[in-house]
């Protein structure tokens, strides 16, 4: 048999591009766990905070005790996911890409700053490393505020009016900073989908995430 | 290659910085809540009220919604060890000597309402109207939310700024601030002041009230319980 010259000229067919490799894996079952329970922890903790705190809430929901007792356990509970995550190799990992800076999330901070559309990132990029780290730190002294507000006897008085004072402005920052990471999501399809499902496109990964190094 | 590089460890940074922070803001806090308060007193806009600790009252109820009572269907009974129990209507108790109270108002979680007028029945009349028998050495109080209770000693009951309130800031007391009818015990912290009263009883012990099964101090003065050291109101 006779070979059979290829055409000379480019041919209509289309090349499937790099970015249509299929889904990536962006985060273990174990992974979504922890972020699904912690947000559901820190959403009560912020209604039940409401009811306590905003009167018209109050007068409309009452039973002071209830409200009071589910705002402290899931409050004490909120740190408990990450605590048990720690088991888990691939959140031990993203823990360790949270942490560390690179010279391209100061770029990507820049570009935000000069509302510029070029920003390159990691698996996360400088906003998301930033919220994570302020949120966990936030964490933290709510939960040790609360706790000093809860055992009144643990420390003197001017301890508890510091202590309510920093959880009574703390919780409204906290508060704005989810709305913003809510908003965020609200944006993004397919980050949410990476959340829910665990896997994201590779042509979302490779445009938002460039420097993510297991793509 | 570890995950992540070894790009500067910002995140540890921001962590330990919000520790720091927050420490900071616990010592700081009482000068910082006393500016805020400053401010909001004078905010002529009521926006301040949304702000943390931007002063006024807040509401706290101990049960999911209270009935609301007017003149037409409200009683306050006063029983237990006294020669002649009696029930008010809220014109008997308008139609008594009334007297009113200007002092701060004081919470034991923190919030002060400073120069708040109260108006109304010095619980010592109600009482010496009922007779007090030699027995009763202690009065509690019950209230139309159905859970909440509150109690004073006899001697406690019996001071001349201990209201049977029927009067707020120099308006007829509202449904929020626990209206037709409060009790009012000037010198004390406010959950003594039990919102919706409607019954007197005199007993022969201190029956604790509903928060004091929770911890709080049954003799509630300002100042001088509960661990705080607030300046006194009474």
């Amino acid at each position: 048999m006779t070979s059979t010259p290829g055409s000379d000229a480019p041919t209509d067919a289309t090349t499937p591009r790099p970015a249509d490799r299929g889904p990536l894996l962006r985060f273990t079952r174990a992974e979504r766990w922890v972020h699904w329970a912690s947000a559901v922890l820190m959403l009560v903790c912020l209604a039940t905070a409401a009811c306590l705190y905003y009167p018209p809430l109050a007068e409309l929901v009452g039973r002071r005790r209830l409200v009071m007792t589910v705002h402290e356990w899931c409050g004490v509970a909120l740190p408990v996911p990450l605590l048990l995550g720690l088991g888990s190799r691939a959140l031990r990992a993203d823990l360790s890409r949270l942490n560390r800076f690179a010279p391209y999330d100061r770029e990507w901070l820049r570009a935000v700053r000069q509302r510029s559309y070029r920003r390159p990132a990691g698996k996360f990029n400088a906003g998301q490393k930033l919220y994570a780290a302020w949120t966990g730190g936030a964490v933290l002294v709510m939960l040790g505020t609360g706790l000093l507000m809860w055992f009144t006897r643990l420390a003197p008085l001017v301890w508890r009016t510091g202590a309510t004072f920093v959880h009574d402005w703390l919780a409204v920052a906290v508060a704005t900073g989810v709305a913003g990471h809510l908003y965020r999501a609200g944006k993004d399809p397919e980050a949410r989908r990476g959340m829910r499902t665990g896997l994201v496109d590779e042509g979302w990964a490779a445009r938002e995430h460039p420097h993510w190094e297991g793509r | 290659m570890r995950a992540g590089g070894e790009g500067p460890p910002v995140g540890r940074r921001v962590v330990l910085g919000m520790l720091g922070l927050g420490a900071a803001g616990v010592a700081a806090g009482p000068y910082l809540q006393r500016a805020v308060e400053g401010v909001a007193s004078k905010d002529p806009t009521g926006l301040s009220d949304l702000l943390p600790g931007g002063g006024g009252f807040r509401y706290y109820s101990v049960t999911g919604s209270v009935p609301v009572r007017t003149a037409a269907d409200y009683t306050l009974t006063v029983g237990g060890l006294v020669d002649r129990p009696t029930t008010y209507r809220l014109a008997d108790l308008q139609a008594l000597r009334q007297r009113r109270i200007v002092h701060d108002v004081q919470c034991v979680t923190g919030w002060r309402v400073p120069g708040t007028p109260f108006e109304g029945v010095p619980l010592a009349d109600l009482l010496q109207a009922a007779g007090v028998r030699p027995e009763a050495t202690a009065v509690s109080f019950g209230c139309f939310d159905g859970s909440y209770t509150e109690s004073l000693t006899l001697d406690q009951a019996q001071r001349e700024d201990v209201l049977v309130a029927l009067r707020m800031q120099d308006q007829p007391l509202g449904h929020a601030h626990g209206g037709p009818v409060r009790l009012y015990v000037a010198p004390m912290y406010f959950y003594k002041s039990a919102k919706w009263l409607d019954s007197i009883t005199l007993t022969s012990t201190v029956q604790p009230g509903y928060w004091e099964h929770f911890g709080y101090d049954v003799d509630a003065w300002v100042g001088r319980s509960n661990g705080r050291d607030d300046a006194p109101t009474g």
